[in-house]
């Protein structure tokens, strides 16, 4: 008993020591980790565009989930088993998404310093796009985003609460990127997400992605 | 009388950080300090404002002799006609609003013994601490015949401005079925990427206006940076408008021109250029050379995790001047080794240990308006400070469609953006 107590107690001291060792020493701060992505993404997070998104105001489950994806190229049984693995992610949702250079990026991360990265830019405040857009089509953008968005992209999109992207105020060209991507098969999405895209397309043609594009952007 | 105490006081942290020792928190309470900057580029600007805007009670001024700044960056694409040199010209005024003082001065002198620097325009200015982001040098001399006054017949166009506008200009008034030559440098040299996304900006050019012509590569290397990459674009895009020749074919490449007779020889050939692009070797700044910063190779170095001199103590030097070991001399480069430069200003000026530093490259090259390459790296210090060490990273895939070259171009525009807003933004 005696001797299993001890042994107990030497056992939570190293625990505890090798998680200090681990956590401590080589880890950035998040201003440091996150100044090396702003150079793309802009300064705070805020994208001058014309087509890198703002990362600031994301949703910090939403970014360890792109992060991941990107680090992992898309390889589901690694990150199912990173996903589990980590009690810190077990809200992560994992779809498969294409880059240009992101996925080449992320592998220079470690997950804590995605978790770190995550948190950092979800916490700083999101600023919309200023650029022009077509007011009629984004009436109508409107008008289809109510019926086959909303309920997930909350707010009209502009929601990070949801932890799905945030759509409202990003830049065009990107939002274009993302809805080619969804479209090719490229990117993958929930099941429920498709539906209504296909709903949408059904209802309103090729020019449904258009318009919703465009109520995005002008969206504040 | 307090300058001289806050400074062996900031001697005995840097002692202190050697032995592992931690912060002296009461040098927070320590009189206003004073960090000079030379330089108004990517390096000089970004620490400028990260040093200010991480502890505001810093005196910050940046010396810098221009009044605008044409960046690097996107300057081949003005070299190749579709952009205008306007887009890539930036004044300071913004700097006031950071809490950040220009001197628009030559720094003619440094004294790290005494912590002054003096101006042409004869002002001293104290520091405390002082960043060089003073650029490169051209060694005209190592090509006979080279010189300042030779690079306004045959430009380098390697610092932008009048030089990338001179290049345009010749383009634009040369016959078509010329030759145009470009000696690209030998290593290390600001910017790798450079010379050959230039030449894919020159015959995009040429394509388009003088299909007859043709442009030559002399290189004074073996092999460069994306060459896989670029020989497959100069290919897909130009056919054989482009020749690459490499060092072991011609001697070593470019020795000697003649502004005369507009001839450029290698040891084997002379070619008569319609126009010649001469890129020399490369040092950093005459400024740095002359305060004692450099090495025999002619950069200087310093600790990569704080970019402190390792000739003079409390100077520190970033950008394409310093020897990064590990890292290219890119803009971005330079960017991310100002932001880990100005923490650990931040923190030593406050008594305390610099953090653990991050450091990434983002670089794009334009190969015509609808195809683009990169090559990106996130990179950490080695644990014996002898490198940066990438941890991953890597160059645009060989087999990327034609959609994902495109839209790299579009995400090297918004590189250039928020690059450019970081700085005069």
């Amino acid at each position: 008993m005696f001797n299993d107590h001890i042994l107990a107690i030497l056992l939570t001291f190293l625990i505890g020591v090798s998680f200090a060792s681990n956590a401590t020493a080589d880890v950035a701060s998040p201003e440091m980790l996150a100044n090396t992505c702003l150079g793309c993404h802009g300064p705070a997070g805020i994208s001058q565009g014309p087509a890198t998104p703002t990362i600031s105001g994301m949703s910090e489950l939403y970014i360890i989930g792109a992060m991941l994806a990107y680090k992992y190229d898309n390889d589901e049984d690694k990150i199912d088993e990173i996903i589990e693995a980590d009690v810190d992610f077990e809200d992560v949702e994992f779809f498969a998404r294409i880059s240009t250079v992101m996925n080449r990026i992320a592998q220079g991360y470690t997950e804590e310093e995605i978790k770190i990265l995550a948190k950092h830019f979800a916490e700083l405040p999101f600023e919309s796009a200023q650029q022009s857009v077509n007011a009629d089509q984004a009436k109508t953008g409107a008008k289809l985003h109510e019926t086959h968005c909303e309920k997930c992209h909350e707010e009209g999109g502009s929601s990070a609460e949801d932890d799905a992207g945030v759509l409202a105020g990003q830049w065009v060209p990107y939002l274009e990127y993302t809805m080619a991507d969804f479209a090719s098969g490229d990117r993958d999405m929930p099941k429920k997400m498709k539906k209504q895209m296909e709903e949408a397309h059904t209802a309103n043609g090729d020019d449904a992605m258009r318009d919703l594009i465009q109520f995005y952007a002008n969206k504040k | 009388m307090i300058n001289l105490n806050r400074r062996s006081f900031l001697k005995a942290t840097s002692g202190a950080l050697a032995t592992g020792s931690l912060g002296f928190p009461f040098l927070a309470s320590a009189a206003k300090k004073r960090v000079v900057v030379v330089g108004g580029g990517v390096g000089g600007l970004i620490a400028a404002r990260y040093i200010s805007k991480g502890d505001s009670s810093v005196e910050v001024t940046i010396v810098e002799p221009k009044t605008h700044h044409h960046t690097c960056f996107m300057s081949n694409e003005v070299i190749g006609g579709d952009r205008d040199i306007s887009t890539i010209k930036f004044g300071y005024d913004n700097l006031a609003s950071h809490g950040i003082k220009l001197v628009q001065d030559m720094v003619t002198e440094v004294d790290a013994e005494a912590h002054k620097v003096k101006t042409a325009g004869g002002t001293t200015l104290e520091y405390d601490r002082l960043v060089m982001s003073p650029g490169i040098s051209l060694k005209y001399g190592s090509i006979e015949g080279y010189s300042e006054e030779a690079a306004e017949i045959m430009p380098h166009s390697w610092i932008a401005g009048s030089q990338t506008a001179l290049l345009r200009k010749q383009l634009e008034s040369m016959e078509d079925g010329g030759l145009v030559v470009i000696a690209a440098p030998p290593n290390p040299f600001r910017c790798p990427p450079g010379p050959y996304e230039r030449a894919a900006q020159i015959a995009h050019h040429l394509k388009h206006n003088k299909p007859k012509s043709k442009l030559l590569i002399l290189d004074a290397k073996d092999k460069f940076s994306k060459q896989d990459l670029f020989m497959q674009g100069y290919k897909d895009v130009y056919g054989e408008m482009i020749e690459w020749v490499a060092a072991a074919d011609t001697g070593g490449g470019v020795k000697s021109v003649d502004t005369k007779t507009m001839t450029v020889s290698t040891d084997f050939d002379d070619h008569k250029v319609a126009v010649a692009n001469i890129i020399p070797a490369q040092k950093a700044a005459t400024i740095a050379q002359d305060a004692g910063l450099t090495d025999d190779s002619g950069w200087c170095p310093v600790d990569l995790g704080t970019f402190e001199s390792k000739k003079h103590k409390d100077i520190h030097v970033i950008g394409d001047a310093s020897i990064a070991t590990g890292m290219p001399k890119s803009g971005y480069a330079a960017s991310t080794q100002a932001k880990v430069c100005a923490a650990s200003i931040v923190a030593l000026l406050n008594g305390k240990e610099p953090g653990t530093a991050s450091y990434a490259n983002a670089c794009y090259s334009l190969i015509a308006p609808d195809y683009g390459i990169s090559v990106v790296a996130v990179y950490a210090l080695a644990e014996d400070r002898s490198e940066i060490k990438k941890l991953g990273g890597g160059l645009t895939p060989m087999d990327a469609t034609a959609e994902a070259r495109a839209r790299e171009v579009q995400y090297a525009y918004s590189w250039f953006n928020n690059m450019t807003a970081e700085m005069f933004g």
